[in-house]
């Protein structure tokens, strides 16, 4: 038996494999496709403390080896969220982790309050990085002040389990990784999307309705490797690693570059089953490999 | 209704218009094929490229019970839709299934029902017309076209009701727009509508003007299929709800146009 639990700064995952916020919708659209309660966790939508539209259709494009998407965060607000969701899903065996985003301070401050006292959520992510809003998000994700502003109001307003989500889009990653470490984060998940842009040049126009767009899938990969690499070697919580992740090969391979756990996105639009097919790969891998406790791969390239 | 992700095996594909293939399938283990519904979709994967890696919504266009046979009616749009009509027989194909909702039941077996298609909007006519009958309706088809040689399935709809044909250049039924043929003019209860959106738009401002109770199929550009992404949504009077849960079938009154 090889042992494939992680612990993420104090939530214990029964393997590593978590599904990427805003591409999983509430886990229930893909209860026909899978076991929900073989997932380590899975990370829901976007949620707001008031409910947002997002933004005008065109909100997708696909690109070589990938895609981008201007969706805008929408969703129904978190009461919605209490009311409606939750009561559905609070009974899976799994985790869920609930990712918050907010265009100010007390935004994120009023969604913690309102998620505090649920059972079920051990875990928040929260999105300091989301490309698609135009005030605030990104604009706290891009500086170390700002990211650390966040985490320091979060940290207060959630006593459980803090995940902070990276934006790619900085110059340099390890220096927000190393604010938010510093006001008290439990992990850091990255990447968020790269901010990309695609014409139509028969029409003349972009494809998306925002022009600019998060540009996710396999195309993205090799840019999330390295900064998970270069964050897990400049802090001490355990980094959650994503961006591309199409099967078990690739999610092993941000293990090795120092992610204890990984999130799933685009590939479950590809294959709304791949998350069960990377659990058994990595299995088969440490089998493969002599490899007892899968904790002992990650960050294995540094040794 | 419950999905699945289901292999199938390309039994024909019959080459029916140099821009249009018919593609005909079956599960490859022999499995009876899954309860679908008229306006429902396949979300087939595309194989090969790496500007195809998401799949490609494709309507259901016909479900053969009597040989589990799928039929898939597929336009040459891009690369996606190309790499689909150069399948051969035995080739398989993986797609997720049954997706999105389906049309609504006309009030009466006394109504009298249109069915609008315009280029490869006629798909899932096809499927919904052969249901209607079935159920004892008495299904009438309005199809438009450019010309005479680009009116697709033609027989098919014979074989279920009556056909009124619109084309372009007037080289069969009645030269113009659908919105312009007669049979729009005689009373009419119900209409069903799938094709480009201009012409959707057009029928249902007709619509509209008559009081004619309306359903169109939308095709907004999708990426999961499921009502995960948020990617599809259409603005409508509930505000923007996803076309691959919430439709692809919606009622004119539902829609902001
Ligand atoms: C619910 C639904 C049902 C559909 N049913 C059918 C069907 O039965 N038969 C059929 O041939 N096609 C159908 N379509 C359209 C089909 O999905 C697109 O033509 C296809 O995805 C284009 O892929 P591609 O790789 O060939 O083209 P791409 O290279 O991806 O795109 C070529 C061009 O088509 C446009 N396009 C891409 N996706 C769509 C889309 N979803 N709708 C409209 N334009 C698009 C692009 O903007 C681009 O300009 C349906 C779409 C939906 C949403
Ligand atoms: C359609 C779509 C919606 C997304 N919505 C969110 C979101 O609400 N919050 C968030 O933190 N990330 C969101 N993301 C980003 C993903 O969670 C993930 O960080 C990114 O897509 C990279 O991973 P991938 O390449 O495996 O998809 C979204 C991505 C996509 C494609
Ligand atoms: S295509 Fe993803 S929600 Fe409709």
């Amino acid at each position: 038996m090889v042992k494939l639990g992680v612990n993420i700064g104090g939530l214990n995952l029964k393997n590593p494999v978590l599904t990427a916020s805003g591409t999983f919708g509430y886990g229930e659209e893909f209860a026909d496709f899978i076991d929900l309660n073989r997932l380590g966790g899975f990370v829901i939508k976007g949620t707001t403390i008031n409910h947002r539209e997002g933004n005008p259709y065109p909100r997708m494009a696909e690109t070589p080896s990938g895609m981008l998407n201007a969706v805008g965060l929408q969703n129904k607000g978190v009461d919605y969220f209490i009311d409606n969701i939750y009561p559905r899903i609070k009974d899976v065996d799994s985790n869920v982790i609930v990712n918050v985003s907010g265009a100010t301070i007390d935004d994120y401050v009023a969604v913690c309050e309102k998620l505090t006292p649920l059972d079920k959520i051990n875990a928040i992510e929260v999105n300091i990085s989301c490309p698609n809003v135009k005030q605030g998000g990104m604009a706290f994700g891009t500086t170390a002040d700002g990211a650390a502003q966040v985490a320091r109001a979060v940290r207060k307003a959630f006593p459980k389990t803090v995940i902070i989500k990276l934006s790619p889009n900085v110059t340099d990653i390890t220096e927000i990784a190393r604010a938010v470490e510093a006001e008290g984060a439990d992990a850091v998940s990255l990447i968020n999307t790269l901010l990309g842009m695609a014409i139509d040049v028969e029409r003349q126009r972009p494809y998306l309705s925002t022009i600019t767009g998060g540009l996710s899938g396999p195309a993205v990969r090799p840019v999330a490797v390295r900064m998970v690499w270069q964050v897990a070697k400049a802090v001490n919580i355990p980094v959650v690693g994503l961006g591309g992740i199409m099967n078990g090969r690739d999610a092993i391979e941000f293990m090795l570059a120092g992610a204890r756990a990984i999130q799933v996105g685009t590939a479950n639009f590809v294959d709304p089953s791949v998350t069960m097919k990377i659990i058994d790969y990595m299995e088969d891998y440490c089998q493969r490999h002599g490899i007892s406790d899968i904790n002992d791969i990650v960050g294995m390239i540094n040794q | 209704m419950k999905k699945y992700i289901i292999d199938l095996k390309v039994v024909e594909n019959r080459r029916i218009h140099e821009l249009y293939t018919l593609l005909i399938m079956t599960p490859i283990d022999g499995s009876p094929l899954p309860e679908m519904l008229p306006g429902q979709f396949v979300q087939v994967a595309v194989d090969g490229s790496k500007t195809t890696f998401l799949r490609r919504p494709i309507s259901i266009n016909n479900v053969d019970r009597d040989n589990n046979h799928l039929w898939l009616l597929v336009r040459n749009a891009g690369e996606g839709t190309r790499a689909l009509m150069a399948l051969k027989a035995d080739d398989n194909v993986n797609v997720v299934l049954p997706l999105g909702n389906s049309f609504g039941m006309p009030f009466s077996v006394n109504d009298k029902i249109l069915l609008v298609g315009g280029g490869v909007g006629v798909a899932p006519m096809l499927y919904w017309g052969a249901q209607l009958k079935a159920k004892g309706f008495t299904p009438q088809f309005l199809i438009g076209a450019r010309s005479a040689k680009d009116v697709l399935q033609l027989e098919e709809f014979e074989k279920i009701g009556k056909v009124y044909v619109s084309t372009e250049d007037g080289t069969m039924g009645e030269k113009g727009l659908v919105t312009t043929n007669a049979v729009l003019a005689s009373k009419i209860d119900k209409i069903y509508c799938c094709g480009p959106a201009p012409m959707m738009k057009a029928i249902a401002k007709v619509a509209k003007e008559n009081a004619i109770d309306c359903e169109v199929s939308l095709e907004n550009m999708m990426a999961c299929g499921l009502g995960a992404c948020l990617c599809c949504v259409e603005n409508t009077v509930k505000g923007n709800v996803c076309v691959c849960t919430e439709g692809p079938v919606f009622n004119i009154n539902e829609l902001t146009w």
